[in-house]
């Protein structure tokens, strides 16, 4: 991937008018590298993997599922998996099914205000390939031309023992160091942002959400 | 005071034990209430996974100048407590800055963490964070009031603004204990320790599900690792602090653990119990009744223990 993608100076953000410009950070944002030391890398990505703070954003009728996660039948507190009601604390993000054109603004705002690493988990059948909404005028149908997925869970609609299934998955990407996601959305910026914009029509937010 | 660089050093050691011990105190309360629940609860060293995964984040915004010294201040609060409660009674290392007022400096730490997190999370700018702090500044006001006449029935009956002289006059059996000479007292300062700990029916403060988790909305990555720091220090320097006024204080470490828990598991036992009460309500609660409570522990001590 070339550097002088994402160098290229402050974002435009053109969707924003003159007195809110001031207000927003046009800074753009920089991918990170991993701990120079590889054991410490290691460390710190088995202490990321067992401590997985989720958004609390159910964007779709998934997210229906994410509740009977942490009751006490299937506990996902036990495998460090955590409810965060705030994007600034979570590192992941569950797009519980479909996601619609308005949603996607909001993930969006959502997934960049959350600090990295962080990780984007699919839901359903949905954000794959539209699944039943696959001819909606509304509906997204392939969901990682909008946002970097780690992990896609298929189904319609999938138990919560497919969803821990798909956390345990999730924890062993991240232990090997191959959920990136946050890295390849910094890396393809504008690709994204392009993808995003086609869809979001009325676009009044800044190019990137600190 | 004489051989101050060592007494840093034993305060050090102190800082890592007392930390150390919040932070598992925290997963045992977790682990308590999972079981309450019917579950099995998250392992019992999550919290410093949870603290370390914070700390290695690998960015971070900041919102300004306030921003940045909010959980500087609210740790500052958390290790000033500590400092002048003396950990173990009778022990050099265990003694920390140890003198005659500082029972007055330990209750104004413990405010003052809470003020410099009211300006941090307020510069945040999000609307819950200030409906958090306005939450927490008016209980914090409310529950210093049992607190202080509690603490003002005691300093009258032991005649001393000094922790180690309270603990000492409570020595040699449990009868001289504060909890059975003057039982008014710990009552008033206990209920207060219901409000200060924040479980249920008193988390009005972070208040999950209703202003998500209030003040600290904004702070992330090593911002809130530094806070949940602050939460194991102060909780364990809170438990200190009234095991040594109210309970007779702690001679060994074994004492010292077996006594905090006991004390920290009252506000679990409780806020198992019960649900949340809503703002007028916590407020309100402290004023009435507990408050009481306190001027009748003054009563009690001027009219009945002091002549």
């Amino acid at each position: 991937m070339d550097m002088q993608k994402y160098a290229l100076g402050p974002l435009p953000n053109d969707g924003l008018s003159a007195e809110d410009r001031d207000l927003f950070s046009d800074a753009r944002p920089v991918p990170y590298e991993p701990y120079p030391v590889a054991v410490v890398e290691k460390f710190v990505n088995w202490v990321r993997a067992n401590s997985l703070w989720l958004l609390a954003f159910g964007t779709g009728c998934g997210a229906i599922e994410l509740n009977p996660l942490m009751t006490a039948r299937f506990d996902a507190y036990r495998m460090g998996v955590q409810m965060r009601p705030t994007p600034r604390q979570s590192s992941v993000f569950i797009i519980g099914g479909y996601a619609s054109v308005k949603t996607l603004k909001r993930i969006i705002r959502s997934y960049e205000q959350m600090q990295g690493p962080k990780f984007v988990v699919c839901l359903g059948i949905c954000p794959i390939n539209g699944g039943m909404y696959w001819d909606s005028y509304n509906t997204l149908n392939k969901f990682d031309e909008y946002l970097p997925v780690d992990l896609y869970i298929t189904g319609c609609m999938p138990r919560p023992e497919v969803l821990m299934a798909g956390v345990l998955e999730l924890k062993k990407k991240i232990k090997e160091g191959r959920a990136d996601g946050a890295n390849r959305y910094i890396e393809n910026f504008e690709w994204y942002k392009a993808n995003q914009k086609r869809v979001i029509k009325d676009w009044n937010m800044p190019d990137y959400n600190w | 005071m004489q051989n101050w660089p060592s007494q840093i050093g034993y305060f050090m050691l102190n800082l890592t034990i007392v930390g150390l011990y919040g932070m598992l105190l925290s997963g045992i309360v977790a682990r308590t209430l999972a079981k309450v629940q019917g579950r099995i609860g998250i392992p019992l060293y999550q919290p410093f996974l949870d603290l370390a995964k914070n700390l290695g984040k690998r960015t971070a915004v900041s919102h300004g100048v306030m921003f940045y010294l909010g959980p500087v201040f609210r740790l500052a609060g958390g290790i000033g407590t500590l400092a002048f409660v003396p950990v173990l009674y009778g022990s050099e290392i265990f003694g920390n800055f140890s003198m005659a007022g500082d029972l007055l400096l330990a209750m104004y730490f413990m405010f003052f963490g809470q003020l410099g997190m009211a300006l941090g999370a307020g510069e945040s700018g999000h609307p819950f964070s200030a409906i958090g702090i306005a939450r927490g500044l008016g209980q914090m006001t409310a529950y210093e009031v049992p607190f202080a006449l509690a603490i003002i029935a005691i300093v009258v009956q032991y005649d001393t603004l000094s922790i180690t002289e309270i603990v000492a006059a409570q020595q040699g059996g449990i009868g001289n204990w504060t909890v059975f000479t003057n039982p008014l007292a710990v009552i008033a300062a206990m209920i207060a320790f219901l409000g200060m700990t924040a479980y249920p029916p008193f988390d009005v403060v972070m208040a999950p599900n209703e202003i998500p988790i209030g003040p600290p909305t904004e702070y992330h990555s090593s911002y809130l690792a530094m806070m949940t720091m602050n939460q194991a220090v102060f909780a364990g320097a809170k438990l200190i602090l009234f095991m040594a006024l109210f309970f007779g204080g702690a001679t060994n470490l074994v004492e010292l653990v077996i006594k905090t828990w006991a004390i920290y598991m009252v506000a679990v036992v409780v806020g198992a119990a019960f649900p949340r009460f809503r703002v007028d309500q916590s407020i309100r609660f402290f004023l009435r009744y507990p408050t009481l409570i306190g001027i009748a522990a003054i009563a009690y001590t001027q009219a009945v223990l002091l002549p």
